[in-house]
């Protein structure tokens, strides 16, 4: 088991003819994952990496049957009418992997996904990626990086499952617990921005309920409140699997952004110590140095040192 | 007003009492002494004055606010935010607003707000009779609220506050007072606002973050992200250790940054470079860093598993130390793809110079460098950083030299708020000491730009397609100057930076 991508899922790439559409294709189909069609307003007829090209999401699945998954390859300015053409055309779970998409259009994303019963990763994400099985975006930068370094599970219901608001750290939370000798179910990279799709806590509930998962490790940071409402999780008995978290942002005071649009203290909202005493409180582990992690990781499965 | 004397005249031209306000980045304003009221001119340039010399955070006022004073009757606190939670705008709102209402959350009501910036108005009223506000004005003051949240849609915020809501006692509602946070990203769809850095910050942009911004809208390969952190370095404290940073990956960055601090430093700055960033932009980013006075040595590290080409900003940052002589230690973490050349690199091209620079790969673990960095400050014998103009070689804008123009910067492009002014540079080759055999090496290292014609450099590809190639040509400077030929400058003037200096 994974959770969101497996080598089974169908797979639709918006803005499939542009740099990033392309080049992601590409390394998606070379890690596995199951990419069925693309789409990009007026190529139809084209193909790209052996994949077929579509005008529009309702072409797509007119030829193909409904997708799985929507992945969004488009300007950040044209993200919203892609996302809201894929929910509309019914696909239930998108990828939106642009960065530096306006605050109120994610919110219209929301909206129209909440009126659909669809869910979205992103925006500003680098991806899923299930070792193994398939990715969605891109999580290592490389497919042979990506099998190199994160191991795949083995069926002893001891993988561990990864949330992190970075990209970056998304890779190097996976390749450093399996240098510890982890394996991984899925890598989830949120996205860095304050308007998410799927959240923390959303994504714990899915490892929860992921037979393949014993841990969740999170690498959180300042500004919002995800991991407040992960402790709440942990609190009220709704996510049980030990999770071992890392916040960034120690060092930053209020109302200064820390790169991602989401890492702001905003008045009192969103601190690294609040954050820190509400999962302390909640009973999850929190390291304060980067590099403990995977050993704590490891201790919380009962396979450390 | 800037001084006592204007904020007087205004009050005298009110002809009636005033309030006074410093115009400064933060909220809570009357608990310092930023909000006073003044009966007579005399009184207001008095206030003026003692407000002049306060100091906000790292910055002093410079601004205050002389309006007429309302007649108040009630005072409401009106914050549009956005819910992260619910995914969605929400209005908080108080009918016993004014100051310190941080501390009295419990008596504020919550109200969603539709993402086309719509209230729902039954369940404003429905507050309202639970409130103290008059029966009479209660439409008036859903009129407001309504309007509040409909202005917060059409400027696209991520904040907007109005503390106080008022209701004089002549039964007007106005809004004494309005702080908006627009969002960074939406800012390009809204030229009518006039913001000239988009970017969320806790203080006006320093001199040195208008410089950074500058090369970030006019270089869009990659992210570059600079803002300037308070440090009590400004007020001399004694044995602070202030650092240099320079991250790469938002998150990483700030992991790396706690590394630093847990070390025992106080970072200067917060600095990413990442995306695959172009080596000019890492250039630049260092040139910045190292405009900053009193550093006790520069610290980059990342993720550690950075997706980019690592060798690029080996390159950039290495361009950067040469040119500035540095002298204080620096270490970085490259890690990431082509890790080990990054460091060989890095390593090789800055062996001469006075500082020790130390780079290492994905399986150094930041604290572990950071405690490394520790050790060669407290080796280091000389003394703090201090900013200098860079070295240029003589051969640049030498009669016969060759040279070409770089030129990333599309004004208004793909990303930019419009009008940003180009970025431009040019690169030098010394001509007089191309022997074949240097040519040769200039071209091998030049990554398919330049062709040997007969024994001397000439452009291999177009002149358009050679102005990007900064990435290349910096490579290859730094491949002939560790070559031991040091013919090749790739002239980036950082604009606030450079333009005033001597040509060496």
């Amino acid at each position: 088991m994974a959770i969101l991508i497996d080598e089974t899922k169908k797979v639709l790439v918006q803005g499939v003819t542009g740099r990033e559409g392309r080049a992601r294709t590409r390394l998606m189909r070379g890690f596995g994952t199951n990419v069925v069609a693309g789409c990009t307003p007026g190529k139809a007829g084209e193909d790209v990496e052996g994949v077929p090209v579509f005008d529009n999401v309702a072409d797509a699945v007119a030829a193909h049957g409904a997708f799985d998954i929507s992945t969004i390859f488009v300007p950040a300015r044209l993200v919203k009418d892609a996302a809201i053409e894929a929910i509309e055309a019914g696909v239930k779970l998108l990828l939106l992997v642009p960065d530096r998409v306006p605050l109120w259009d994610a919110m219209e994303i929301a909206a129209a996904a909440r009126t659909h019963g669809a869910s979205f990763v992103g925006p500003n994400t680098l991806g899923v990626l299930s070792p193994g099985k398939a990715v969605i975006g891109m999580i290592g930068g490389r497919a042979d990086s990506a099998r190199e370094w994160f191991n795949a599970p083995t069926g002893d219901g001891g993988a561990v499952g990864v949330v992190s608001r970075s990209g970056g750290m998304t890779s190097s939370c996976g390749y450093y617990l399996c240098r510890a000798g982890a394996t991984i179910s899925t890598l989830v990279h949120v996205g860095g921005d304050s308007v998410l799709g799927l959240r923390i806590p959303d994504v714990a509930l899915l490892f929860q309920d992921d037979p393949e998962t014993g841990a969740i490790v999170v690498f959180g940071e300042i500004g919002g409140s995800q991991e407040e409402q992960l402790a709440e999780l942990i609190a009220s008995g709704r996510v049980t699997k030990p999770v071992i978290a890392y916040i960034g942002g120690k060092v930053a005071k209020e109302g200064t952004r820390f790169s991602h649009a989401g890492a702001i203290i905003e008045g009192n909202r969103g601190t690294h110590a609040g954050k820190v005493k509400a999962l302390q409180d909640a009973g999850a582990t929190v390291v304060d140095s980067f590099g403990d992690l995977p050993g704590a990781a490891m201790g919380a499965l009962g396979r450390g040192e | 007003m800037s001084s006592p004397e204007e904020a007087a005249a205004v009050a005298r031209g009110l002809g009636r009492p005033v309030v006074l306000k410093i115009q400064a980045w933060t909220t809570g304003r009357a608990a310092i002494g930023g909000v006073a009221f003044a009966d007579t001119p005399e009184e207001a340039s008095t206030h003026c004055a003692r407000m002049l010399a306060m100091t906000v955070g790292m910055f002093h006022v410079e601004q205050v606010l002389v309006e007429e004073k309302l007649p108040i009757a009630l005072e409401m606190f009106v914050s549009l935010m956005i819910d992260d939670a619910e995914r969605a705008p929400a209005l908080l709102v108080s009918f016993e607003g004014g100051s310190g209402i941080e501390e009295r959350g419990d008596r504020v009501a919550r109200i969603h707000v539709e993402v086309d910036g719509e209230v729902d108005h039954h369940l404003l009223r429905h507050t309202l009779e639970m409130s103290t506000v008059p029966a009479d004005r209660h439409e008036a003051v859903i009129e407001a609220i309504a309007a509040i949240a409909r202005t917060a849609r059409a400027v696209e915020a991520r904040s907007l506050e109005v503390n106080p809501l008022v209701v004089t006692t002549d039964g007007r509602v106005i809004a004494a007072d309005c702080r908006v946070t627009v969002d960074d990203y939406a800012v390009f769809r809204h030229p009518e606002l006039g913001i000239d850095i988009a970017r969320e910050l806790d203080h006006p942009p320093t001199d040195l973050e208008r410089i950074a911004y500058r090369i970030e809208q006019a270089d869009h390969r990659g992210t570059f992200y600079f803002a300037q952190l308070p440090t009590t370095g400004a007020t001399g404290e004694p044995g602070e250790r202030v650092v240099g940073f320079h991250g790469a990956g938002g998150g990483g960055s700030m992991m790396s940054l706690d590394a630093i601090s847990n070390a025992g430093f106080t970072p200067a700055n917060f600095t990413d470079t990442s995306g695959n960033p172009s080596a000019a932009k890492v250039y630049a980013a260092a040139r910045v860093i190292l405009a900053q006075p009193g550093l006790v040595g520069y610290f980059g590290s990342g993720s550690g598993v950075a997706s980019q080409e690592q060798h690029h900003s080996a390159y950039g940052i290495a361009k950067a130390f040469l040119e500035v002589n540095l002298d204080v230690p620096a270490v970085i973490r490259l890690g990431g793809n082509s890790e080990q050349r990054a460091v060989e690199i890095l390593h090789d091209a800055c062996k001469e110079l006075p500082a020790t620079v130390e780079g290492f790969t994905k399986d150094d673990p930041p604290a572990f460098i950071a405690q490394r960095f520790r050790q060669l400050v407290d080796m280091h014998a000389g003394g703090a950083w201090e900013p200098c103009p860079r070295i240029v070689p003589a051969f640049v804008g030498a009669p016969g030299a060759f040279s070409f123009p770089l030129n990333f910067g599309a004004p208004g492009g793909a990303k930019g708020s419009g009008g940003a002014p180009a970025w431009e540079g040019r690169v030098w080759i010394d001509i007089s000491r191309c022997t074949p055999e240097v040519t040769a090496l200039v071209v091998r290292h030049s990554g398919g730009v330049l062709r040997d014609d007969n024994g001397s450099p000439a452009l291999a590809i177009s002149g358009e397609d050679a102005a990007s190639k900064d990435s290349e040509m910096i490579a290859c400077e730094i491949e002939c100057w560790r070559a031991g030929e040091p013919v090749v400058f790739v002239d980036l003037p950082v604009l606030g930076l450079d333009d005033e200096e001597e040509v060496a």
